[in-house]
This record gives C-alpha cells, sequence and structure tokens, in this order.
C-alpha cells in the first residue's frame, strides 16, 4: 500500500503566546517547532501499515524551508520519502493550500492508496483542506479517526470515528480515500539514532508553487482577551491542606 | 437577507448557539431556516453535505451557519468544498460588511483571528460558547438525504463506561509531568476517588505512556467543564489549557510560583503534589469525620 501523510509545521506554543510586531504571526524568537499530535500519529500509522503491508509512505508539507526539519523528523521514524512544497513563511488559506496539495499528489508518480491528514491544524484549525482535497481528487473522506485496519484484502479501510459520550461510529472505505486523524490513534515511537541517521539521506523533493490570492484572509492575530483572574493563593506545601478542603467545602464537595 | 442553520439531531445546545449567531447576524432583519437530518438515517457526511447544498441552492442564503462540531466543521467543509467557496472555522463574532469580517479561534481558543471572507453566501461554524444558547421557535426543515453508494457509519460500538466519564465530571484532578511516574498518579486517584471525580493529565503524561489518551485534557484531548478542576503538577501550557478553560474552578498545584497555570487559576497551592495531594485527601477524609 502507498500512504501519503500531510503534515504542518507549527512552533511550540508553551505556556504563554507573543505575537510580532505586525500582529501576523506568533513571535517564535524563543520557540522550537513541532507538527500537530494529530499528524505525529497519521505518520506513525503510515509507517506501521507500511511495515504490515508493505509498499511505501511519503510525507508532505506546504511550508517555509525550515520546515525541511519536521520532513526529516518523520523519515527518522521510518517515513521513505518527502514531498516539500516551500513558501515564503506567509499564510495561505485553506483553499490555495488544498489546491496545491492536490497538484503535488497528480505530479507525484506514485498515486497514494490512503491520503492521511490531522483532524485539524494545531494552528488554524480550519477543519477542511482534507475534505477539499478529497473533492478534488474523487476520494470518499473519513475525519476524526481514531482506530485504522486494512480491511477487504487491503481494498478498504476500516476506521472507528469517536463521537460524543465516548461511543465510536465504524466506517468501510473503500481506498483510494483520505482519512483524517486523531491523537490517541497511536502511541508514535520516538526516533532512534540510526533513524535520525537514515533520514538524512531520504530524498526531498521540492518546489515552489505560486501562492493564490487567500479567499479567507487572515487581516490580523490577536490574544484573547485575558481570564481577569487573580490567583488567591492557599499556602505553601501540605499546610495548605485545610484551605483547599474549605473551597471544596463551598463546592458542596465535602 | 436569509441565514440557513445547520441543526444536530433534534437541536442539541451546541446548535442552539449556532441559532444564536444566526439571530445575532440577522440582526432582525431577514429569515432564519433551520435544516436538520431526519432521525434514523445514518451519518453520511458527503449525502448530508449534499441535501444542504441543494437547500442553499433553492432558498440562495446569504450565509449558512453549522455549530462548530465534529459534524457541523465536516459538514460545512464538504458544503464549501462542492462550491467551492470559503469556509470560516470556529467563529466568535462577524461582521457582515463586503467582504464581511469574522473574527475566529485558533490554537484550540489561545488565539484570535480577525479575516475577511471572499465568497457568498458566506459560510461558517460558530465556536462552541461563543454565545449563549438560543432555543430554536420553529420547526426545522428535515432533509432526507439520499445514501445511494455515500461513505456512512455502518455500525456504533458501544463505550465501555468505566466510572465517571472525564468530559461530563464535576471533578477533575489531574496530573502532569510532575507527577513523575505512572505509580505516581496513585495519590491523583485517591482523591479524585474521594470527590467522586474523573482522573484527567496533561499530553506530556500520555506521550510517556503514564496513562492513557483517554484521559488526557486538552486542545487534542478531552475538553472538560467541571466545577472544580484541580491541577497538579502541570505547568499549564496553552495545549493544556485549550481542554480544561470551560472549568468554573481552578486549583493548581505546583512548586513553582511561577508557573504560568497560576495566571490561569483561581486558587492556588505552591508545593510538591506528591505531599500537598496526599495531605489534602488526609483532611478531606478527617473533615468528613471517617
Amino acid at each position: 500500500m502507498n500512504l501519503l501523510v500531510c503534515v504542518k509545521r507549527v512552533p511550540l506554543t508553551g505556556g504563554k503566546i507573543a505575537l510580532t510586531e505586525d500582529e501576523r504571526a506568533i513571535s517564535t524568537k524563543h520557540l522550537g517547532f513541532t507538527i500537530s499530535p494529530h499528524e505525529e500519529c497519521g505518520a506513525e500509522e503510515a509507517v506501521r501499515i507500511v511495515e504490515q503491508h508493505g509498499g511505501e509512505s511519503v510525507v508532505l508539507t506546504l511550508g517555509p524551508p525550515e520546515a525541511e526539519e519536521q520532513l526529516r523528523d518523520m523519515m527518522a521514524i521510518g517515513i521513505d520519502r518527502a514531498i516539500h512544497l516551500v513558501t515564503d513563511g506567509s499564510e495561505w488559506d485553506p483553499q490555495a493550500t488544498a489546491g496545491a496539495i492536490v497538484a503535488a499528489v497528480r505530479a507525484d508518480g506514485t498515486q497514494p492508496d490512503l491520503i492521511l491528514f490531522g483532524n485539524e491544524s494545531a494552528d488554524a484549525g480550519n477543519y477542511q483542506v482534507p475534505i477539499r482535497v478529497a473533492y478534488a481528487l474523487g476520494l470518499p473522506c473519513v475525519t476524526g479517526v481514531k482506530a485504522i485496519s486494512v480491511a477487504d484484502g487491503g481494498g478498504a479501510v476500516r476506521c472507528e470515528q469517536e463521537v460524543p459520550g465516548g461511543s465510536r461510529d465504524v466506517y468501510l472505505v473503500p481506498l483510494p480515500a483520505v482519512v483524517t486523524v486523531k491523537e490517541g490513534l497511536n502511541l508514535p515511537r520516538y526516533p532512534s539514532v540510526p533513524g535520525r541517521l537514515r533520514a538524512k539521506r531520504k530524498p526531498v523533493a521540492a518546489s515552489m508553487p505560486a501562492r493564490l490570492q487567500p479567499r479567507l484572509e487572515m487581516v490580523r492575530l490577536a490574544l484573547p482577551p485575558g481570564s481577569g483572574k487573580q490567583v488567591q493563593v492557599l499556602g505553601h506545601g501540605s499546610e495548605a491542606a485545610p484551605a483547599v478542603v474549605d473551597i471544596l467545602a463551598e463546592l458542596g464537595l465535602v | 437577507m436569509g441565514v440557513l442553520v445547520f441543526i444536530e439531531g433534534a437541536g442539541d445546545e451546541l446548535s442552539q448557539q449556532a441559532v444564536a449567531f444566526a439571530r445575532r447576524l440577522l440582526a432582525g432583519d431577514g429569515d432564519l431556516t433551520a435544516v436538520s437530518v431526519s432521525d434514523g438515517i445514518p451519518y453520511a457526511p458527503a449525502a448530508w453535505a449534499q441535501a444542504i447544498v441543494e437547500q442553499v441552492r433553492s432558498l440562495g442564503p446569504t450565509a449558512v451557519l453549522a455549530p462548530g462540531s465534529d459534524r457541523g466543521n465536516e459538514l460545512l467543509a464538504h458544503v464549501a468544498a462542492i462550491l467551492d467557496l470559503p469556509l470560516a472555522a470556529g467563529c466568535t463574532a462577524v461582521t457582515p460588511c463586503d467582504p464581511p469580517t469574522v473574527t475566529r479561534v485558533r490554537w484550540g481558543g489561545s488565539l484570535l483571528e480577525e479575516a475577511r471572507v471572499h465568497g457568498s453566501p458566506l459560510l461558517l461554524t460558530v465556536a462552541p460558547h461563543a454565545v449563549a444558547a438560543a432555543p430554536l421557535d420553529a420547526e426545522p426543515v428535515v432533509l432526507r438525504p439520499e445514501l445511494d453508494r455515500a461513505i456512512a457509519v455502518s455500525e456504533r460500538v458501544q463505550a465501555v463506561t468505566a466510572g465517571v466519564s472525564l468530559a461530563d465530571a464535576q471533578v477533575v484532578v489531574s496530573g502532569g509531568r510532575g507527577v513523575g511516574s505512572a505509580g505516581g498518579f496513585a495519590v491523583i486517584e485517591e482523591l479524585a476517588g474521594l470527590l467522586g471525580g474523573a482522573v484527567g493529565c496533561s499530553r506530556a503524561v500520555t506521550s510517556a505512556g503514564w496513562r492513557p489518551h483517554s484521559d488526557q485534557v486538552g486542545q487534542t484531548g478531552t475538553k472538560v467543564s467541571p466545577d472544580i478542576y484541580i491541577a497538579c503538577g502541570i505547568s499549564g501550557a496553552t495545549q493544556h489549557m485549550a481542554g480544561c478553560k470551560g472549568a468554573k474552578k481552578l486549583l493548581a498545584i505546583n512548586p513553582d510560583g511561577e508557573a504560568s497555570i497560576f495566571a490561569s487559576a483561581d486558587y492556588g497551592v505552591i508545593g510538591d503534589l506528591h505531599e500537598v495531594v496526599p495531605a489534602i485527601s488526609a483532611q478531606v477524609r478527617k473533615a468528613r469525620g471517617a
């Protein structure tokens, strides 16, 4: 089976977000970078499916030159090769992003049987790029999947989607297909040292697609109004326990 | 001016919030049409979206809204793909100028974005809890999508329920990296048990394999809204706070008085959770006279 997994480079935000002066991006001077937890699970699943069923796994990103770091990270856990759609780092809206991915899939020599995405990106959270890609390629799409198994002798995948309350809806999806996944699908492995060394030699096909005018046009970012909370320190160490229990009693818990 | 709103089922909380948002957008000028899918028709996103698109084509609304739920976001993304229109997901506000400007959430609500939407009708989903719910005052138009060969839910695997569900718990006692090990959660479990609550954890904990992902509270885990959230040894990364900001009260227990969690907390205890949490459990027992 041939798998394609799409990922997005995003800053590791930590506890506090600060914006750049033009209010169009997060200030990343002191931040590292990663991909969404959902996408990490997507890459892990692609590697596992190829380990079990054979074939090839490919990782794709649309992002600045530095996003090669994330492609190498994914190749370090076992993805075979990468496609890098290089941007100048400016924001691409979901329609333009989907269009560039579709063009890249069509241009690649190998047609994927299964295209995996995270359910939504960690930063923009637009919830739509995978669905747009599926429509453009004429493929079925299932979202928010927390378990995938290959079925029908490799002709389909059985997908479980969590619904409110914790039950799971099951879909049987004929391949080729687009599936979006959520964290919890698996526990991604850490890259090994030999894996990192191998990743350095794996191929990255880079190209620079033209950016279309955004139809969802980001104007500026803003921090939400603060919680306005002023923390009441109840004490230090175990001496604070009676004050904590007073609070719990006020809530009717004790 | 007319607005079409997709309603889930009989109109749950998030659907009623979408109705309230639509009323605000209309400002008393124009029709609100609610649509829902007939009971008993299996969920089939492409087929359901096609039925919504047919309503859009026949009614010609200026805006189409859905709740910012999994299904609401998914269905409007299908509608947007079919109609080749932009979609603004997770909106908290909209200014109906030309082009319309929306405010939407990013990073699970840790950041807001102002965006112009170039396309008509305006497609958007409403961020959960951006507005108070409003009941529907008329019967929705009931759609009966043709499933044909569309991908549909084929079966439902029921949840195995054990103890208090994290999403619905009135009390959540949650542990982070500061717990130190899987075994360290014994003190968290003890306090949660005493208070009739659920155990939660941060992403650092599930990544370390100390707890299952079903216990994870956060942007990519469960969103909780208890009466009190007790965060033990959790630093307060945006990833985590996106999952617990719905708590009515937040008590943080952390040895680092500068930890960012204290900026979002109502109450704080500065100290090692391995001393503080057992002391609280002992005090609860004492107060109950046990």
